[in-house]
């Protein structure tokens, strides 16, 4: 943006001012919870200025409930599905580019019925389905629905078909492996897709809680959704302050990974929609 | 292959092996799309024609009963009349605070990236953090919103206890996290009109307001289709916020299609009614769906 800046005008100092009052309107829930966080719980819902500032209630709440479990298994288990998505979705992509499948096109339509039909309206046969496989109540079963996603197929299908073909010939000549193109052209060439995809998968599933919910009975597999939840549920006897610290600690890892990528977070959210 | 006849030329034996390689790569991927995808949603339809199998009575097939009994689930139908009032009142107002959010962040002005993070923050975080921070303003005794009533001394609401109320608050939940969510692609796309045509207008010495219905607003109809069917798909999947701030009380005046397949499966164990319903809610997502294939892939995106 280097045009020239508009002469002063009124009207527009007010309109500036309105969205700016507008952004802190809109920020206003989560500032009201930073208040209760780092206030001492006996203050509250009342908003005295020159309460005293704390962290006692973050250390109160990690220890109120298995936190630290928690944030490891929810650590683990995005790990887990974005690697596994990534790594099946290149190859399913790669086979649909590259390898003129009898049946691609019917293949790939199956695919697709995925962005139709989510894994989260399924929940009940699903249920079943990873009861009978005998992994209810572990991370692979919380993971398994999720392993290959139609959306990451898609993404990487169309960046794969827009890398030109020379440059794989090239590499035939050369003696090069298939394993080898991919890894040493496709790969890298599609590394913003990668990126972008890792980012919209990591924060879905970092905040997905039915199926997690439904999957899971014990600590040593509960995500953190699901432990914020049986934590703030009401049978606590609302602490605000510990809530309120709960809640902005399960969310911080998503909002630092915000502030790193805010470019890349914003692209790949709209990468993921327009093309 | 080695039971292959030699007959076969050469060439054609590497392209058949090639398509083996071919489909091997593709296999994992189609494995668990199939295991978790489309076979329980087939697994789903064709459960929802048997009976329940009691106490060692195997399931009867009963055709559309389970569909019939739907139609006489008070409960059921009130859930989905919720959830259609859901999405005509949060798709409108989240898609349109989204385009105003968009053409504001996307002005010159001071700190637009902070306002941008601020509108798009709530969008990142969990619904179930969200839903607490949200319980923050409608408690009854601490409530913020009801403290604010009592500035100017208005008598308290009981938000989530009442069930006049109880759904749109869930729906102000909802408007807050998606409306910055969509602001994204609308700034995207705006961000994508040729900067010579504001130019061009400002030198013809047209209004924003006019600018905007006639350049901005038509250059952004695939972006906002696109948007409009995103948002419907949610509103047929909200499930997180009805658990965590209102359980789809009181009196069942907040409970939503997913959220009452989730008590009917999970709390019930009435699994024929849970598949019907779910077989209702595939349809729905079906039908939104196959309009956005018709309407927004006339641009080849899938060729």
């Amino acid at each position: 943006m280097t045009l020239p800046a508009r002469p002063f005008s009124a009207g527009r100092l007010c309109l500036n001012l309105a969205i700016w009052l507008a952004a802190l309107l809109w920020f206003l829930p989560i500032l009201v919870a930073i208040w209760v966080a780092i206030h001492p719980a006996a203050d509250q819902g009342t908003f005295v200025l020159f309460s005293p500032l704390t962290t006692q209630n973050f250390v109160d709440a990690w220890h109120a409930a298995p936190f630290a479990r928690y944030f490891l298994n929810t650590t683990l288990l995005v790990l887990m599905i974005v690697v596994c998505q990534l790594l099946l979705a290149t190859m399913a992509a790669y086979a649909l580019v590259r390898f003129r499948l009898k049946f691609s096109g019917l293949l790939f339509a199956l695919i697709l019925l995925q962005l139709m039909i989510s894994p989260d309206v399924l929940i009940l046969n699903n249920y079943k389905t990873v009861g009978a496989l005998g992994l209810r109540d572990s991370l692979w079963g919380i993971a398994l629905p999720y392993l290959a996603s139609a959306f990451a197929i898609f993404l990487l299908r169309q960046t794969f078909k827009s890398i030109p073909l020379v440059l794989e010939e090239a590499a035939i000549v050369e003696g090069a492996s298939r394993w080898t193109i991919l890894r040493r052209i496709y790969v890298p060439l599609a590394r913003p897709v990668y990126i972008a995809f890792a980012l919209v998968s990591i924060s879905f599933h970092w905040n997905d809680f039915l199926w997690p919910l439904v999957i899971t009975d014990s600590v040593n597999v509960r995500p953190i959704t699901v432990g914020l939840q049986l934590f703030s549920a009401p049978e606590q006897g609302v602490q605000w302050a510990l809530v309120g610290a709960a809640t902005l600690m399960t969310s911080m890892p998503l909002l630092v990974l915000f502030l790193i990528f805010q470019r890349q977070f914003v692209q790949s959210f709209m990468r993921s929609g327009i093309r | 292959m080695s039971s292959l006849h030699t007959a076969v030329p050469a060439a054609r034996q590497r392209g058949l092996s090639i398509q083996i390689y071919g489909y091997l790569l593709l296999l994992p991927a189609l494995g668990f799309l199939l295991t978790f995808t489309h076979y329980p949603a087939v697994a789903t339809m064709w459960e929802s024609l048997f009976s329940a199998s009691r106490n060692g009575h195997p399931a009867q097939f009963v055709g559309l009963d389970n569909y019939a009994a739907l139609l006489d689930d008070d409960i059921f139908m009130l859930s989905l009349r919720n959830n259609l009032l859901y999405a005509a009142v949060t798709i409108p107002l989240s898609v349109g605070l989204a385009l105003l959010m968009a053409l504001a962040v996307n002005r010159r002005l001071r700190g637009s990236a902070l306002t941008r993070a601020a509108f798009f923050i709530p969008s990142l975080l969990p619904m179930i953090a969200i839903a607490n921070l949200w319980l923050f303003f409608y408690t009854p005794q601490l409530g913020l919103l009801n403290q604010l009533l009592a500035l100017f001394s208005l008598p308290p609401v009981n938000w989530l206890g009442d069930p006049d109320s109880a759904l749109w608050s869930l729906m102000a939940v909802s408007v807050w996290r998606e409306a910055g969510f969509f602001m994204i692609f609308y700034l995207a796309a705006l961000q994508q009109i040729d900067p010579r045509l504001s130019e061009a207008a400002e030198i013809e010495g047209a209004s924003r307001g006019h600018f905007f219905r006639r350049i901005q607003w038509p250059l952004l109809m695939p972006t906002t289709l696109f948007i409009l069917i995103n948002a419907s798909m949610n509103a047929f999947r909200i499930v997180d916020q009805v658990i965590a701030m209102t359980n789809g009380g009181p009196n069942n005046s907040s409970s939503l299609l997913l959220f009452y397949i989730y008590r009917t499966a999970f709390s019930f164990w009435d699994l024929p009614a849970a598949s019907a319903m779910t077989v209702v809610l595939l349809v729905i997502l079906g039908a939104i769906a196959l309009i956005k294939f018709n309407l927004l892939d006339k641009r080849a995106h899938y060729q």
